[in-house]
Formats: structure tokens, C-alpha cells, sequence
């Protein structure tokens, strides 16, 4: 994980850096033109600091257009947000970073400004799973970074690290674990489908499922905390008061670098892949600025810097970065993942929240 | 002084500045909120105005009525705590020389300022095994070990005290100091003991005021939704979490709006029914 920061940096540098780094950037930027700047949304915290230090002074730098940065909260919320405001004819973002299950929810809802696919040249770097399109082949969305959501543990606590999803399940870890409150963005069902019922094919019928919930009614007894808000685990996971549960790779390997007592495990079952498309608000007038800014992101080697710097693993093709095996080892793994069932959140969306729903407050 | 009953049009102009703020800020969101709660659903987008009733079918089954029946309750301990604990503290401050009485309300509106995040943060510290104060008995000889001492009930009702108790006092304030003091003195001289003078002279004269005081603190926790999430455990999440989880990250608005609007019923219903049982009391 020391790859991702250089040691010996504590939070508070890393934010007075980020601060200074920023605002030496931002000024000339206002000052140039008021049109050749953008505001871009990125999830807040450890995330938001590594972007305005180490990702958005370069792209200023290269293209002259200034980022003003904008902390979002969960996907969802920040779905919620830009909907209203966009019916307003508001962007309080021009680009926004949005996970997949956010994203087709916006796409159902036309939000998304369609790209235009001419100005993106780079964009052919991309894996193309990574490109969203709406279901009549307009692009809605281009991968910005993917992520994990691995087993986390406190390393003081739990001196061996965990092999497999299966601990959350065991009956000494009463009271320990912090797991995400929604369906949504814990995709525990496909933990569990994956852990014990031979993959997430099985959550393909509305039966299977229910046996998947019945499975995880199980270990309601571990689980100390259910958050919504990250920087409500994260705090208890550094400080030992719950000692494991789920948790981002990348910014776990950021407090690690910090000194802090943690540890991210890929478990043998696979970490859970979910990643972050670039998509343009339609109440936004900066689309140049924005598929300018797309494009710039989309470069094997601001790729690579991300996964450096943020720990985010990369969207485009990996033999065309020069990451070496142990820094993409640092963000990924070879590990077959789990991946989310975003039809499920789409389809179901609102069964799937009240039987989730009672399951954890029943 | 004699109030003159209003005779021109202009004796009402006082009024038309609180029915104003009241329409603006009241009537007119709430009717907004009536609206989206019949309003169609689209699964996995937003919503249409249209006249449904699906929101409220959904709502209507025994897991919204047990979570909306433990809301109820814990806001009712939690005020019925805060008047309890609020009653003789404000009796006794109203008796302190003027200094002290000013220092400790400064200290009360002090925690106003204290948003409930900050509270819910402060408390999940005091509780925590790692750093609460079970460490600080520990140190005493008192506990072999530290424990955390949350999730739970008791840290929840603890942490909605510490929220609204600063409001009852600075609601009940102002009757205590007005009191008149020498009812108390008159009880005392017919040989009432000091505990049987507040019981039976200063709280039935304040018995109005009282009322109002649980009402307010009863509505006022009612609308706490992250101290459940920080202090509980799941079962303890309150309508209000539900209501915020539907908004706020199933973009179900009309779903959230249909909730609002039956918890708003409620407590309106519950509120009237206290008041006219007030009133009847009154009567006799």
C-alpha cells in the first residue's frame, strides 16, 4: 500500500497540501475566464483531498480550465440532489463522478447529458464495459475510475487477516462488524450469493433472493453498525471500537498509509467491483469544458496516476498504462470479483428495499 | 389592561404578519408535501404528478405501524424524561441569585448551537469502548474492563434527553420565574413539607405550561432521524430514518412524502387529544 502515498505523510499534511495546491491552482484559473472552468463532483474525504491535490492542478495545467471541486455525498444522494436541481434548470455540478447504481437510475430519467463520442478520442483506451449507454445507444457516461469494497479489519484487533466473506457470518464476531445500510451500495446479496449459493446467478429469480436475505437475517447479530455515512465506520474502524466489516479499498489503503491500523482483504470469494462513470448533468452549459475534461481523464497516464495517487483501479485497458504488477496489485486484484447486479437495483428497486428493509429493522 | 374585541379591518392588521409566515412557511410546504404523496412512483427514476394511492397502500401494513408506534413512544419517554428532569431543575434555577441563573442559561442555549450531528458524534464517543466512560471506571476500580455501552435504547433516549432538555427548560423558564413566591411561602407556613409544596402548589398552578412544555419536547423528538442511525440499533430506527432513507437515497419522494404526511396526522391527532383532554379538565 505504500505505493499509493509516500510514507511519512500524515492526514493533516495531506490536507494542508491539498489545500495550498488547490487554491494556488484555482486562483489564476477565476482570474483567466469565468467560462474556462468547470465544477466537478467526486466523492468527499480522502478522495476529494488526493483529486485537488494530485488530479485536477495537472488537468488546469494542460488544458487552462480551472476545477472547482465539489465533496458528493453517497451515489444516491447526490442523485437525489442533482435531479432536483436539474428540474430547476440548476447544475451544482458539471461533472459529476456517479457509481453504476446511481447512474442507471439517472438514466432512466434522462439526466444525463448524451456525449458525444468525437470529442472523446481517448475514450477508445477504455475497457468497454466502462462505457454506460442508454437503450438507444447514446452514451450517458464514461468510466472514470473502478473501486472495491473489500474486507476491512483493524490490524491491532484482528492481527491475522480475514480469508473469506464467511467471517461476517461467524458467531465470534458478535457485535463487531460495520456493513452498509442500503442494498444498493452494500451489495451484501451478491456477497452472499457468491459465499454459499455457487454465485450471483442465484439472486436471478425473486426466490432466490429471499434465500439469500434469509442467509443474511443471520448475521444481524455481528453487526455493531449499519452506515449510511462512510466517515461514521471509518473513524470506528481506525479507532478499534468495530473492528471489521466492509469497507473502499482505496481510501482503507489511504488511512493504512496514514499509519493508521488497518488493513483491506481481498477475500477469496472476490472483493466487490463497482466503479465511477463521468457523466454531464443536462442543466449544465459547459459540454465543451466537460468532454474536454472526460477526455483528459481518459488517458492511460492520468489513469495510471489515479491508481497511484486516489488507489482507484483503472478504467482503461491495463497493458496501456505503465503500472507495474505490484502497483496494480496495490488497487486490484486477480481475484475473480464480485460484480454488483445493477439489473436488480433497476428492476426491483423498490421490493428490494422494503424486503431489505424489514429484514434489518425486523 | 382591557382588550377591545377587533371592530374595523384594521384592528386585524397584526395578525396578517404570522398568518403570513404561517402560509408561507408552513401551509404552503406541507401542501406541497400532500401533493407528491399522491403523485406516481417510477420505479428506478423519479416521479409524475398524477392522483395515486399506492404510496399510501404500502405504507399501511404492520412493519410501518410497529416502526411509527416505537417512534411514538420513544418521543413521548423522551419528552415525558425531559419535563420530569426539566421541572425541578427550573424550579431550583429560578430560585439562584441572578448571576448563576444568567451563567447557567448561557450554558443551555450554548448547547442549542450543537447541531445533532455533533450531538450524536459526542455521545457515540462517550459510549464507545475505546474511549468512553466506562475506561474512566475502569480506572476507578469500578469495572474489570471497558464496554461499549451503545447501540441501544438507553443510549438513544439518553442522547434525545440531552437534545430537547435545553428547550424545556428555556420553555418553562419563564412561567417559573414569573411565578408568584408567595404561593410556595403560603404552602410552607401551613407546614407543607418543600417536596409536597412543588407538588402540590407550583405544579398545578403551572399545569398549562406543562402540558404545552411536553408537547413541544414530544414534537421536537419526533423529528430526530440520526441519533437512531448512530445511537440504535436497527430496530430502533424511528419513521423519521425511513423517511430520510426513501428521500434522500430511494429518490421515492412521493413513498417519503406519504410517510411525512401520516406522521404529521398523528401527532397533530395526538397533540389535539392531549389539548382536549386538558380542556375538559379545565372545565370541571
Amino acid at each position: 500500500m505504500s505505493k499509493i502515498s509516500n510514507g511519512g505523510t500524515n492526514r493533516r499534511s495531506v490536507l494542508i497540501g491539498g489545500l495550498a495546491g488547490a487554491a494556488a491552482v484555482a486562483m489564476p484559473a477565476i482570474l483567466r475566464a469565468q467560462d474556462k472552468s468547470l465544477k466537478v463532483g467526486v466523492y468527499g474525504g480522502y478522495f476529494k483531498d488526493s483529486f485537488d491535490k494530485h488530479i485536477f492542478p495537472e488537468f488546469t495545467k494542460a488544458t487552462g480550465i480551472g476545477v472547482e471541486a465539489v465533496a458528493e455525498p453517497t451515489g444516491e444522494a447526490w442523485l437525489v440532489q442533482l435531479q432536483q436541481a436539474a428540474k430547476a434548470g440548476q447544475a451544482p455540478a458539471d461533472v459529476s463522478m456517479m457509481s453504476q447504481v446511481a447512474m442507471l437510475k439517472g438514466q432512466a430519467t434522462d439526466l444525463w447529458a448524451p456525449l458525444d463520442m468525437s470529442k472523446l478520442p481517448n475514450t477508445s483506451n477504455l475497457v468497454e464495459r466502462f462505457i454506460n449507454k442508454y437503450p438507444d445507444g447514446r452514451v450517458a457516461g464514461i468510466g472514470a475510475v473502478s473501486w472495491y469494497i473489500t474486507l476491512v479489519s483493524n490490524t491491532k484487533i484482528f492481527p491475522e487477516a480475514p480469508a473469506s466473506w464467511a467471517v461476517l457470518w461467524d458467531p465470534a464476531n458478535k457485535d463487531k462488524l460495520g456493513l452498509l445500510a442500503l442494498v444498493s451500495n452494500s451489495f451484501l446479496l451478491e456477497v452472499t450469493a457468491k459465499t454459499y449459493f455457487g454465485g450471483t446467478k442465484a439472486l436471478d429469480t425473486e426466490e432466490g433472493i429471499l434465500k439469500a436475505l434469509a442467509k443474511l437475517a443471520e448475521l444481524k447479530p455481528n453487526v455493531r453498525l449499519w452506515y449510511r455515512d462512510e466517515a461514521q465506520f471509518e473513524q470506528a474502524l481506525k479507532s478499534g471500537e468495530i473492528p471489521m466489516g466492509q469497507y473502499y479499498h482505496d481510501v482503507t489503503g489511504l488511512a493504512a498509509a496514514d499509519g493508521h491500523p488497518v488493513r483491506s482483504t481481498f477475500p477469496k470469494e472476490g472483493g466487490i467491483l463497482d466503479s465511477g462513470c463521468w457523466a454531464v448533468s443536462s442543466a449544465s452549459k459547459k459540454t465543451a469544458e466537460a468532454h474536454e475534461f472526460i477526455n483528459y481523464m481518459s488517458q492511460p497516464a492520468i489513469q495510471a496516476l489515479m491508481s497511484r495517487k486516489v488507489g482507484t483501479s483503472p478504467t482503461v485497458k491495463r497493458e496501456l498504462t505503465d503500472l507495474t504488477d505490484a502497483e496494480f496489485g496495490a488497487v486490484s486484484s486477480a481475484i475473480d470479483p464480485i460484480v454488483p447486479r445493477y439489473d436488480l437495483y433497476q428492476s426491483k428497486s423498490d421490493w428490494l428495499n422494503q424486503k431489505w428493509t424489514e429484514l434489518i429493522v425486523g | 389592561m382591557k382588550r377591545e374585541p377587533p371592530r374595523r379591518l384594521a384592528d386585524y392588521a397584526p395578525l396578517l404578519f404570522p398568518a403570513a409566515m404561517l402560509t408561507g412557511f408552513f401551509v404552503v410546504p406541507f401542501g406541497i408535501m400532500v401533493a407528491v404523496s399522491f403523485f406516481r412512483r417510477h420505479q428506478g427514476g423519479f416521479y409524475t404528478p398524477d392522483f395515486v394511492l399506492a404510496n399510501y397502500e404500502r405504507f399501511l401494513t404492520p412493519f410501518f405501524a410497529n416502526v411509527l408506534g416505537f417512534s411514538l413512544l420513544l418521543s413521548a419517554m423522551a419528552a415525558a424524561a425531559c419535563v420530569l428532569l426539566g421541572l425541578p431543575f427550573t424550579y431550583l434555577l429560578t430560585r439562584l441569585p441572578r448571576r448563576p441563573q444568567i451563567l447557567w442559561l448561557v450554558a443551555l442555549l450554548s448547547i442549542l448551537s450543537l447541531s445533532e450531528v455533533i450531538i450524536g458524534f459526542a455521545w457515540s464517543t462517550i459510549f464507545s469502548r475505546t474511549a468512553g466512560i466506562t475506561n474512566l471506571l475502569v480506572a476507578l476500580g469500578l469495572m474489570r474492563e471497558p464496554m461499549a455501552l451503545l447501540p441501544g435504547f438507553g443510549a438513544l433516549l439518553t442522547a434525545m434527553i440531552y437534545q430537547a432538555l435545553p428547550y424545556t427548560i428555556l420553555v418553562l423558564y419563564p412561567a417559573f420565574a414569573r411565578l408568584d413566591p408567595t404561593l410556595v411561602e403560603a404552602a410552607r407556613t401551613l407546614g407543607a413539607s418543600p417536596i409536597r409544596a412543588f407538588l402540590n402548589v407550583v405544579v398545578p398552578a403551572l399545569r398549562n405550561t406543562i402540558f404545552a412544555t411536553l408537547i413541544m419536547a414530544f414534537v421536537f423528538a419526533l423529528g430526530c432521524y440520526l441519533l437512531p442511525q448512530m445511537l440504535g440499533r436497527p430496530q430502533h430506527w424511528t419513521l423519521s430514518v425511513l423517511i430520510t432513507d426513501q428521500a434522500i437515497y430511494q429518490s421515492n419522494m412521493p413513498f417519503a412524502a406519504a410517510m411525512a404526511v401520516f406522521l404529521v396526522l398523528v401527532s397533530l391527532g395526538l397533540i389535539g387529544l392531549t389539548l382536549l383532554v386538558g380542556a375538559k379538565e379545565e372545565g370541571r
